[in-house]
């Protein structure tokens, strides 16, 4: 997609990233609940190799780096902290617009191993995003120091994706870190995430809108995901749909037209 | 015996509390709910700021500020 008049926010940054020198083979967003050690695991990971960029439009301060892990040229962003995707603050905005509409290659989001319970919920809503979902169980040596157990091995096979835990302080675990990533990305093996499975009208709403939503998207963004935040109405989010819409519109078709009666049906499904 | 339940709010500081219910819509409620505060939630309340509000909360291991906006759309019933 080249430069357009409307190459704000997200797509701005975006753009600013494809520009770097050193071209990606990857580009991995940092997610996670504030204060759990992103921007340890971030400079564990790139160490000298970074430099901040302002997130276009708005006075957060992002921070991008590389790594070469087996030949491949990784780009990390490391994004400010939040508990949720459903986001409230413009640093939460951010870091969802770039989870949701960045289509990062991964998402590793960095748990706090000492109340994961309270962490599990941004991650649930990214897996519901996107299967490639990395859970990086970071201060791990404080939980262990809080006499805090946790079976990794059941976690992974609950979640369905890789969990990987860390003490980034001491670098520890940042190997197995990259290797989870570089299997998420390049290798063969599939993430199955736990799906989410809502009430049934939630369900039926869902079918009703969803398959418009995919041939809208034409598949660049979790339908599913799309047709469930059309019926939460959120309208931060539906206003970064069009953005992405704008931008992937053929001169010749007025997509944004399907698209109102998309959202009409979505504001629909919700009163039934 | 049941407990009286009030608004989280009222709740005071050094005190612990459980969540009884959420109330709110839209944005306000999803943050909540994303702070961790659904039913059976164990809240203790922290400190207040100078002004009285916010006020910080432990919730689920993490402390959060709360306004006094956002306290009131939680019911608790006292656990001290
Ligand atoms: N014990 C221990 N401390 C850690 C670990 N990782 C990070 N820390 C510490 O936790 C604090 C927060 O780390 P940051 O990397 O700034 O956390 P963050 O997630 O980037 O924070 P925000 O960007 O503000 O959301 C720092 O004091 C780190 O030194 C770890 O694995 N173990
Ligand atoms: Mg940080």
């Amino acid at each position: 997609m080249g430069l357009t008049a409307k190459s704000t926010g997200i797509y701005a940054f975006l753009e600013d990233l494809n520009q770097s020198s050193v071209k990606a083979d990857a580009i991995i967003a940092l997610a996670g609940n504030p204060n759990t050690g992103k921007s340890t695991v971030f400079n564990g990971l790139t160490g000298l190799n970074q430099h901040t960029g302002n997130w276009p439009g708005k006075t957060v301060v992002l921070a991008k780096g590389n790594y070469l892990y087996r030949h491949k040229n990784i780009t990390l962003v490391d994004l400010p902290g939040t508990y949720s995707l459903l986001a409230n603050s413009a640093d939460e905005q951010v870091a969802r617009d770039f989870i949701c509409f960045g289509d990062p290659d991964a998402t590793v989001v960095v748990a706090d191993a000492t109340c994961l319970e309270r962490n599990l919920n941004l991650v649930l809503q990214v897996m519901e995003i996107t299967p490639k979902t990395i859970l990086c169980l970071n201060l791990i040596d404080e939980a262990k120091r809080k006499k805090i157990e946790i079976d990794i091995a059941a976690l992974e096979n609950i979640l369905g994706i890789p969990v990987i835990p860390t003490a980034a302080r001491d670098k520890t675990g940042l190997k197995e870190l990259r290797e989870a990533i570089h299997q998420t990305v390049f290798g063969k093996r599939c993430n199955h995430p736990k799906p989410m499975v809502y009430s049934e009208n939630i369900e039926v709403a869902i079918e009703k809108i969803q398959a418009e939503v995919e041939n809208l998207f034409q598949g660049r963004i979790n339908s599913r995901w799309v047709a469930l935040r059309l019926l939460d109405g959120d309208t931060t989010i539906i206003q970064e749909m069009r953005n992405y819409l704008q931008r992937m519109e053929p001169k010749d078709q007025p997509v944004s037209e399907t698209y109102k009666e998309v959202e009409c049906c979505g504001s629909f499904g919700s009163r039934v | 015996m049941s407990a009286a339940e009030f608004e989280l709010t009222r709740l005071p500081v050094g005190k612990r509390a459980e969540v009884v219910r959420v109330g709110s819509v839209g944005s306000m409620r999803n943050r909540l709910l994303d702070l961790g505060l659904v039913p059976s939630t164990v809240v203790e309340a922290v400190r207040k700021s100078p002004a009285g509000d916010p006020v910080a909360y432990k919730i689920r291991g993490a402390v959060i500020a709360l306004r006094s906006e956002e306290s009131r759309q939680i019911t608790v019933r006292s656990l001290d």
